[in-house]
């Protein structure tokens, strides 16, 4: 009789053992895939600025200073930590906000057909960041809370369940999330 | 967790309706058959036919709809924004791959999501939503139809479409053969007349109960849920509310190419509205747009 229950009691806690596992290796999958999605979005910006330091190079003689930033900016942002890539994109997307901004000065360059779509394209890419940011976030609240609640923090620990960090998350940012160039 | 949950019952909601499905073509083959020397025979034909009707409507059925709203896919570099702008939406959203960006010329307010799940959908806007909405008022609309789209909300109202059309097709077919049963053979009469009378009339009762039934399954409780959903995705519910406050006002809400097939997949009923009474709101897809600008306001 006695051992019975023994074993009752074991298949119960194995299999709420397995439950908590897998869905803490759920949201933990669900990070991962938000920051691939991130690395995308911030790829495909890598890949653009080029294309407008060169469409914007010929009419902007005046503020090399400008692109130069960009470049510098870009070329600090495929390597590195995290909060470094969190940093240099920031520091990209207040670049792109200066070259837009003194764009305006510049109509022969506003009415060219090629920055108009590069300037769409990256204001485009720049949302998706944002959103992608966003969602990343959010796995990560729902997984770092996972981690901590009981009883699942104490498996999350026997199972090397670490916190994870946020995406340059600090809130004057966060308010940050629609930019219109 | 609500959205998983919904997510659930979606899915839940989804076998009910193919159940009901099957148990509706078994019934209406049983009977046909049954006119023919044999009911089992019937019930194999139907579930034959119905099968492949299903089958075809599940699969082809977005398709269908598109082409119904003569939608047109959204190329590069016109419509550049509109497709980014679904793309990050969906990226907000978590979906694995974002939905395909279809336009309607039309100068009505409108848009709609279908599909059958998330990797097979479509997101559809009228080109007078995009020329009448700023920039956050169209991520809000956006962002209600990729809500109806991650909540699998496009997969039940798809199945739905599939049962009426069904339903519609069978007690059409099953009333002419009786008007033309009475007409042709009226000196036969007796057993066969009086059984298809029969039939009618439970069909008669039926299809409206079926399609009273789909109302409740694509109740407009999903409605505000996309537009909760949705705020939740922008972080930003005045747009939709905005959006929703200028679908209003506009003059002219009517797009050319909605039917009553479609209609209850638009974001606000394609009709043109007259005054709203109780027994209207009753049988209403929409819920009254006043009332979900009101709850957005509130968020």
């Amino acid at each position: 009789m006695v051992a019975t229950w023994l074993i009752i009691v074991i298949v119960v806690v194995v299999i709420l053992i397995i439950y908590i596992y897998n869905s803490l290796i759920k949201l933990r999958v669900r990070v991962k895939n938000a920051w691939a999605q991130i690395d995308v979005q911030l790829k495909r910006r890598y890949d653009l600025i080029p294309n407008l330091v060169n469409a914007v190079k010929g009419y902007m003689k005046h503020e090399k200073g400008v692109l130069e930033e960009v470049t510098k900016a870009r070329t600090s942002l495929m390597s590195g930590s995290m909060k470094s890539k969190a940093k240099a994109s920031n520091q990209i997307t207040e670049a792109l906000k200066s070259i837009f901004a003194v764009a305006e000065n510049y109509p022969n360059l506003k009415a060219s057909e090629n920055f108009k779509q590069l300037q769409e394209e990256l204001s485009g890419t720049e949302s998706k960041i944002a959103y992608a940011r966003q969602f990343y976030n959010d796995s990560v609240m729902a997984f770092n809370e996972a981690t901590q609640v009981f009883p699942k923090n104490l498996f999350a620990k026997i199972f090397g369940f670490h916190k994870e960090d946020f995406f340059g998350a600090d809130e004057k940012e966060k308010k940050n999330v629609k930019v219109e160039f | 967790m609500g959205i998983y949950e919904e997510i659930a019952s979606n899915k839940r909601r989804s076998y009910l309706l193919v159940f009901f499905f099957l148990v509706f073509v078994i019934f209406i083959g049983y009977v046909v058959g049954f006119f023919y020397g044999s009911g089992y025979f019937g019930i194999g034909m139907a579930l034959f036919i119905g099968i492949i009707y299903f089958l075809f409507s599940y699969y082809g059925g977005a398709n269908a709809i598109l082409a119904m709203t003569k939608a047109k896919e959204a190329k590069k570099p016109q419509y550049t924004y509109l497709i980014n702008t679904v793309e990050g939406i969906s990226i907000a959203a978590g979906l694995s791959k974002p939905p395909k960006v279809y336009v309607i010329e039309d100068s009505a307010l409108n848009a709609f999501a279908t599909g059958r799940d998330p990797e097979h959908s479509s997101v559809t806007v009228t080109t007078g939503l995009m020329e009448k909405l700023n920039k956050l008022e169209l991520e809000g609309v956006i962002a209600h139809e990729i809500s109806h789209i991650k909540n699998f909300d496009i997969r039940v109202m798809m199945l739905a479409a599939v049962m009426v059309g069904m339903t519609v097709l069978l007690s059409d077919f099953l009333l002419r053969s009786f008007l033309w049963g009475s007409h042709g053979r009226k000196k036969e009469g007796g057993n066969l007349t009086v059984i298809f009378i029969v039939v009618g009339l439970v069909l008669a009762i039926l299809a409206p109960l079926i399609g009273e039934a789909i109302k409740l399954a694509i109740s407009r409780k999903r409605e505000y849920l996309a537009d909760a959903s949705g705020a939740l995705l922008t972080r930003y519910p005045k747009g939709l509310a905005d959006a929703l406050r200028k679908i209003r006002n506009d003059p002219d809400p009517l797009v050319d190419h909605a039917n009553k097939a479609t209609a209850h997949l638009f974001i606000s009923t394609p009709f043109r509205q007259s005054k709203r009474s109780f027994i209207k709101n009753l049988f209403s897809t929409h819920p009254p747009i006043d009332d979900r600008i009101k709850r957005l306001e509130k968020m």
